[in-house]
């Protein structure tokens, strides 16, 4: 059995309001991944519909976005594991190819989240945890990972300068990057200043300059056999190693507030099926919806030891220019998280960098890219390895 | 035929139920005289907080209630400024994990007690508490 490569990627800006229904939103996606890829909606024989169904008020949009889209009579399917659905559609996707019974499939990861006030939509994502056990506490995404940022502090006394050093790091690509939702500077000085809203508090100890933004987006990616790729792209980026796990959905289920276990089981997975040790990952992207959980990634991912994030925070190293580039298009922080969308636009940017497409964030010259992309807090993680 | 009777006494659950029947609706009971109860495997023993009404070890939905009692250690909070519909009234409360060692407790930390008394490890004890709102939750209290 052959490879499984990806031969499209796009995505739509991120942005606040998106002027158009669902569908609409997922047809500019599909659209920046047809003109990516060059080939036609006939040359698709299956696609695969990724986001969190509660935003909607439409009932499986999969069928609306076949089409839509003109991906009729082709099958269509649905997938969601919150913020992680559309790597969960990558990884069905690769399956399905590597199985035979498809050859080219379209992954669709979107959120239009802005139809509802971001109070009721964390409440939403709230309810991505116990909603028997815990939702009747008043639970947010940002407290929950805020009860980690709290415990990772108290252990390895690392400290809210590092966290808000993740901040200005995305913030310094997020500048640059045409398709994020938030494109202004952020600098150590916003946090230290009281009167600045990145200073003000969300759920201690994590303040509003730690979290990520909800926003409207669509990432679309494109996978192909080997033989199809082979005959439809002059530039595959080939899948090298998956890997996914969960942990328990309640807090007191959980062994460790210090770490996010399930990433580091897939990681390990995904590394294994590679035959790559962390090292050899030249470029990455992790899922920082909050700073903290950038620092926990490193960590799992094994670019850093248990409380040695902060090190290559402080040491830069995951800059553009350090040993280790992490989310060098600004990450979920400067981007925006429309929560299904989120893991194709995490793919986008790996397979960008390992063509050498990347412009202005481009790494020197990587063969070895990485996407970690988790839901809920901690609940799935897919780590997706790429490779030239 | 007379109507059929609903237990749906889980709504009484919390600022806010998102359930309202469960088969561990007795929790809510003993929540009402007092008690935090979790529930015990009958057939191999393993322990549950938050209780359930089946064991995923051996399969047995033959349970047993305990009772949450002594103290446990605190192993992770964080203090909400905003918090989801519903819970505007609540703010600000301070969502937390406590170990008694065997099983683990989620919920919140007594408003009683000041921000800088709230220590990771410190020694907490779970008791009932009735909300503003009259519906029931458990609060962690120094122990």
């Amino acid at each position: 059995m052959g490879k499984v490569a990806i031969i499209g990627v796009g995505q739509t800006a991120f942005v606040r309001g998106y002027p158009g229904s669902i569908r609409e939103l997922a047809f500019d996606g599909f659209k920046d991944c047809m003109n990516d890829a060059q080939i036609t909606a006939k040359d698709i024989d299956a696609s695969i519909v990724c986001s969190a169904p509660e935003y909607d008020k439409q009932r499986s949009p999969s069928g609306v976005f076949a089409e839509y889209l003109g991906l009729n009579p082709q099958p269509t399917f649905y997938v969601e594991s919150l913020c992680s659905s559309s790597t969960t559609g990558l990884k069905l996707a690769y399956s399905l190819i590597k199985s035979g019974l498809h050859d080219v499939i379209a992954v669709i990861g979107f959120q239009k989240m802005s139809e509802i006030s971001s109070a009721e939509s964390q409440e939403r994502m709230g309810r991505g945890t116990d909603v028997q056990w815990e939702s009747p506490f008043g639970t947010m995404m940002p407290a929950y990972y805020a009860m980690f940022a709290g415990a990772y502090m108290e252990k390895y006394g690392a400290t809210l300068e590092d966290l808000a050093l993740v901040r200005v790091k995305a913030s310094t690509y997020g500048q640059i990057n045409e398709k994020a939702v938030y494109r202004k500077a952020v600098t150590l000085e916003m946090f230290s200043d009281t009167e600045n809203p990145m200073s003000g508090p969300v759920s201690s100890p994590l303040r509003v300059g730690d979290c990520c933004a909800n926003a409207d987006g669509c990432s679309c990616v494109i996978l192909a056999s080997e033989e199809k790729a082979k005959e439809l792209s002059a530039k595959p980026v080939w899948i090298l190693g998956l890997g996914s796990a969960s942990n328990p959905v309640n807090m007191a289920a959980r062994n460790v507030f210090t770490a996010l276990d399930a990433a580091e089981i897939a990681a390990n997975q995904a590394y294994k099926m590679a035959g790559i040790a962390p090292k050899n990952v030249d470029v990455a992207e992790v899922h920082d919806c909050f700073t903290i959980a950038e620092m926990l990634a490193y960590e799992a991912l094994g670019f850093a030891k248990p409380g040695e994030a902060r090190d290559l925070v402080r040491g830069k190293e995951t800059y553009k220019e350090g040993s280790i580039p992490v989310n060098v298009d600004g990450g979920l922080l400067s981007k925006g998280h429309p929560i299904g969308a989120t893991g194709g636009s995490q793919v986008r940017t790996i397979v960008q960098q390992l063509r050498g497409e990347a412009g202005d964030i481009q790494v020197k010259d990587p063969e070895i890219g990485l996407v970690h992309n988790i839901g809920g807090v901690g609940l799935y993680a897919n780590v997706t390895i790429l490779g030239r | 035929m007379g109507k059929r009777e609903v237990d749906d006494r889980f709504k009484k659950f919390g600022t806010v139920s998102f359930t309202s029947i469960t088969k561990t609706n007795d929790f809510v009971s003993q929540l009402e005289q007092g008690r935090i109860m979790g529930t015990k495997c009958t057939k191999c023993g393993l322990q549950f907080f938050p209780p359930r009404a089946d064991c995923y070890q051996c399969l047995s939905s033959d349970m047993e209630w305990f009772e949450v009692s002594g103290t446990g250690k605190l192993m992770a909070f964080s203090k909400l400024k905003y918090g989801p519909v519903g819970f505007e009234e609540d703010l600000p409360y301070c969502i937390a994990v406590v170990d008694y060692d065997g099983f683990k407790v989620f919920g919140r930390i007594d408003k009683e007690i000041e921000d800088h008394e709230i220590k990771i490890g410190m020694k907490m004890k779970t008791v009932a508490n009735t909300l503003p709102n009259d519906q029931l939750n458990y609060v962690f209290q120094k122990a």
